[in-house]
C-alpha cells in the first residue's frame, strides 16, 4: 500500500446554491477523507474558499485535485505545499477553576478568555492545527466542559 | 421577447437545432408538454417509459453525434430516467435532460410526485441545475448545451419548477456565454507531443490502444491515417468498435476480459502503449499490476483526471484527440514504420495460435454465427445496437464493424435493457441504415414495451433475440466459478416472443436453423416494421477467450482446440 499523507487542499468555487454539496458528494462517492472542511464567501466577488484537510497517497491527492477541478463551478483548486495554517478553537470551562492558570495557557497557544459568566469561562485559542491539539490535551485537566473546533485554513506562502 | 419559462424551453431547444426529443409526460412538465403540441420545429417521440426516454436519447446521440434531448415529469419519471442518465454518464454521452419539478412553493413539503431529483442527478451528470427563475432559463439551456457537448461530454440536468414553466420572462438567446470556471483544454501540448513521438520512434513494440473518446472526438479518420503512417498495431476498447475497420491488416483486435488473445498478449508484450481517448477501464487492464508491465505509456485524454488514474502515464498529454493526432500526424515523418515488422509477425503469430473462433458442433445454431451472419447479410448498411450480456460480447468480437458510430451499446454501466430503446433513437438519427438490436432473452424483457414506440413512430428496429434460455453471463460465471449453481438465471419460463411483438403490431419470427434465420432476417428487412426474431441458441455455450476478473491479461481461458471452424 502507498502511505497516506495528510493534504491541505483549497478550492475556489461559484458561490451558489448546491455548489457545498457538488464537492462533499465528490468526497463520498470516490471514497475520500475529509478530515476538515471550511467554507466562507471571498470578500467582494462571486466565489467562495473551500479549505479542506484531507488524508491519501500520492495518487489519490492527485485524483482528488483533479476531480474537484472537472466539477464545473470550481474556478481553482490548490494542493498546498509550503502554507501558513491556522485554525481555532473555542473551550468552555467550568468558572470554578484556576483562571490564571487558564489564562496563561490560552496566551501561550496565541489566544485569550473571550467571555467569563457566573457559571463559566469561555477561551478561544488560534494557532497550527498541532498545536491546537496540543492545547486540547494540555487543557483536560481543567475539565474542559465543551470544545469546538472551526477547521483548518490556509494561505500560500 | 417576453414569454413564458414553457415557451423558452421549445425555443432554446429549437435555437440548438433539435430535430427529436424522446420524453413522456406528466404533471410537472404539462405547461412544457403544452408548448410541444402547439410548435412544429422538432418532433417528439413517446417512448412508453421514461427510461427508455433516455436511452433513446443515447442512442440518437451516439449514432448522430449530436445532443441528445430527453425530457420527463418530475418524482417517478425523474427516478425512472436516473438509470438512463448515470448510463449516459459513464460512456461520456452528450444530453440535455430536462425535468418537470413541483412548483417552488412546494419544494421541501413532501408534495406529491416530489423528490429532490438535483441531489440524486449530481452523482450521474456531467452538471446539473434546479432553475428557480424563468429569466435564469436561456443561460442555463445554453450553458446546458454548452457544457453537455465540449470536454468530456456527458449528460446535463435541468430541472425546472413548473411555476417556473408558467412564469413570464425576458427571453434573448443570443446571450454570450461567461463560463469563467469551465473551459476544457482542448489542444495538447506541443512539447510533450514531441517527446511521445520520440518515444515512439524508439520503441521496438509500440501498440496503438484506442478508446471511445475518438468516436465522441469524431476523430476516428484521423486515427486510422495516423495508424497507417506509422505501420504500429492497434487494439480497440469495446468503446471503440469501429474506429478501425475490421479488415484493416493493422487491428489486432479487441483487449480486454473477452478482448483476443493476440490483443491481450499484445498488450502484455508492448515496450509503448499509445493510449487514445481510452480510460484503462478495470474491463481492459485486468490486475493492473501486471498490465503492460514492461511498457512506457502515452495517455492522451481530453479528462485530466482520467490521466494517471489508474496507470502512470509516462507521456500524459491533455486535449481533444483530434487536435492531438492532428499535431502528430505533422511529426510522423520521425516514425519508420517498417522497423515494427518483426513485432508485427509476432502478433501474426499470437493470432495463428488462438484467433478469435468457435466451435459448430452443436445441433442448435451459435449465437456467434448468428452475429457473423448479420454481418454477412447487412454488414456497413447496419447500425448494431446491444443489450448487456453474452449476446453483447459476442457482438463486439464477430461483427464486421466498418466505421464510427455503427456500434451502440452500454460499456461502463452495462445497463440491461438499453438496446431496444437505444435502437429506436439510432434508427430516428439514421433512418437510411437497417437498426439492428443484438440482445438476449433477458435483456430484452427490460424495456420490451417500446414495441409500442416503434410501431407508432414506424421506426423498425430488428431484434435478434439469442435465447439460449438463460441469463447466459451470469449463467457463465456460475458455471466457471460457481461449481455450476445455476442461481436463478434459468430462464425457461418465457413469453411467446413471436406473438408479444404481434400483440403491438410488431412481427415475429421464431428460427432454429440457418435457413430459418436467413429467410427471417431477409423478411423483416423488407417488411420493414419492427421485427422480433427469437433464435434459438445453443443454451451453455460460453464468451470466451476470458481474462477471470482480477486476473492477468496474459492469463486467458481459451476455447477449446477442437477442429476449429
Amino acid at each position: 500500500m502507498e502511505t497516506s499523507e495528510r493534504r491541505v487542499i483549497s478550492v475556489i468555487v461559484i458561490n451558489e446554491s448546491s455548489v457545498l454539496s457538488r464537492i462533499t458528494d465528490l468526497f463520498s462517492a470516490r471514497g475520500y477523507n475529509i478530515t476538515s472542511l471550511t467554507v466562507a464567501p471571498i470578500p467582494e466577488s462571486k466565489y467562495s474558499r473551500l479549505t479542506i484537510v484531507t488524508s491519501g497517497s500520492v495518487r489519490v491527492i492527485e485524483q482528488i485535485t483533479k476531480q474537484l477541478h472537472k466539477l464545473i463551478p470550481v474556478l481553482r483548486v490548490y494542493e498546498h505545499e509550503d502554507l501558513v495554517e491556522k485554525e481555532m478553537a473555542m473551550v468552555k470551562f467550568p468558572a470554578n477553576e484556576n483562571i490564571a492558570d487558564i489564562s496563561t495557557l490560552c496566551e501561550a497557544y496565541n489566544g485569550k478568555i473571550v467571555n467569563v459568566g457566573e457559571n463559566v469561562i469561555i477561551v478561544m485559542v488560534a494557532d497550527e492545527p498541532k498545536r491546537v491539539e496540543n492545547y486540547l490535551k494540555l487543557i483536560k485537566r481543567y475539565n474542559p466542559k465543551e470544545i469546538v473546533r472551526s477547521g483548518a485554513v490556509a494561505l500560500e506562502r | 421577447m417576453q414569454i413564458s419559462g414553457a415557451q423558452m424551453v421549445i425555443e432554446a431547444l429549437i435555437a440548438e437545432e433539435v430535430t427529436t426529443v424522446f420524453g413522456y409526460p406528466g404533471g410537472a412538465i404539462m405547461n412544457v408538454y403544452d408548448e410541444i403540441y402547439k410548435q412544429d420545429g422538432f418532433q417528439h417521440i413517446l417512448t412508453r417509459h421514461e427510461q427508455a426516454a433516455i436511452h433513446a436519447a443515447e442512442g440518437y446521440s451516439k449514432a448522430s453525434g449530436k445532443v441528445g434531448v430527453a425530457m420527463i415529469t418530475s418524482g417517478p419519471g425523474f427516478t425512472n430516467a436516473v438509470t438512463g442518465l448515470a448510463d449516459a454518464y459513464m460512456d461520456s454521452i452528450p444530453m440535455v435532460v430536462i425535468s418537470g419539478q413541483v412548483p417552488m412553493s412546494l419544494i421541501g413539503t413532501d408534495a406529491f410526485q416530489e423528490i429532490d431529483a438535483v441531489g440524486i442527478s449530481r452523482s450521474c451528470t456531467k452538471h446539473n441545475y434546479l432553475v428557480t427563475n424563468a429569466a435564469d432559463l436561456p443561460r442555463v439551456l445554453k450553458e446546458a448545451f454548452h457544457i453537455a457537448a465540449t470536454g468530456r461530454p456527458g449528460p446535463v440536468h435541468v430541472d425546472i419548477p413548473k411555476d417556473v414553466t408558467a412564469e413570464i420572462a425576458e427571453f434573448d438567446y443570443s446571450i454570450e456565454l461567461n463560463l469563467e470556471t469551465y473551459k476544457p483544454h482542448t489542444k495538447g501540448n506541443p512539447r510533450q507531443i514531441k517527446k511521445a513521438m520520440e518515444a515512439i520512434a524508439n520503441a521496438k513494440r509500440p501498440l496503438f490502444y484506442l478508446g471511445g473518446g475518438i468516436i465522441n472526438a469524431n476523430a476516428a479518420y484521423e486515427v486510422r491515417d495516423l495508424v497507417h503512417k506509422t505501420g504500429i498495431p492497434v487494439v480497440e476498447t469495446f468503446m471503440a468498435r469501429g474506429v478501425l475497420s475490421h479488415d484493416d491488416d493493422l487491428l489486432i483486435g479487441m483487449l480486454g476480459m473477452h478482448g483476443s488473445y493476440a490483443s491481450n498478449m499484445a498488450m502484455s508484450e508492448t515496450d509503448l502503449v499509445i493510449g487514445l481517448g481510452a480510460r484503462f477501464d478495470d474491463r481492459v487492464t485486468g490486475k493492473l499490476s501486471e498490465f503492460a508491465k514492461n511498457a512506457g505509456v502515452i495517455h492522451v485524454d481530453i479528462d485530466p483526471a482520467s490521466i494517471s488514474k489508474l496507470v502512470n502515464a509516462d507521456y500524459p498529454i491533455v486535449g481533444d484527440v483530434k487536435n492531438v493526432v492532428n499535431d502528430m500526424l505533422a511529426l510522423v515523418d520521425k516514425v519508420d514504420s517498417k522497423k515494427y515488422a518483426p513485432w508485427r509477425d509476432v502478433i501474426k503469430s499470437f493470432d495463428e495460435l488462438h484467433p478469435l473462433a468457435y466451435h459448430e458442433d452443436t445441433d442448435r445454431l451459435k449465437p456467434q454465427w448468428v452475429i457473423e451472419r448479420v454481418g454477412e447479410l447487412l454488414g456497413d448498411d447496419a447500425n448494431i445496437s446491444t443489450d448487456v450480456g453474452q449476446h453483447q460480447m459476442w457482438s463486439a468480437q464477430f461483427y464486421p464493424f466498418s466505421r464510427p458510430r455503427q456500434f451502440i451499446s452500454s460499456g461502463g454501466l452495462g445497463t440491461m435493457g438499453f438496446g431496444f430503446p437505444a435502437a429506436i433513437g439510432v434508427k430516428a438519427a439514421a433512418p437510411e441504415k437497417t437498426s439492428i438490436n443484438f440482445t438476449g432473452d433477458g435483456s430484452i424483457l427490460m424495456n420490451c414495451q417500446e414495441l409500442m414506440t416503434a410501431v407508432e413512430k414506424k421506426l423498425p428496429v430488428i431484434n435478434v433475440i439469442l435465447n439460449n434460455n438463460f441469463l447466459g453471463m451470469v449463467r457463465q460465471w456460475q458455471t466457471l466459478f460457481y461449481d455450476k449453481r445455476h442461481s436463478e438465471t434459468d430462464l425457461s419460463v418465457q413469453p411467446d416472443f413471436v406473438k408479444l411483438a404481434e400483440a403491438f403490431g410488431g412481427i415475429g419470427y421464431r428460427v432454429k436453423t440457418k435457413e430459418e434465420f436467413d429467410a427471417a432476417l431477409k423478411d423483416a428487412v423488407e417488411k420493414n416494421i419492427v421485427a422480433f426474431i427469437e433464435v434459438i441458441v445453443e443454451r451453455m455455450e460460453n464468451v470466451m477467450p476470458m481474462v477471470p476478473s482480477g486476473g492477468s491479461l496474459f492469463n486467458m481461458m481459451l476455447l477449446e482446440k477442437k477442429e476449429a471452424k
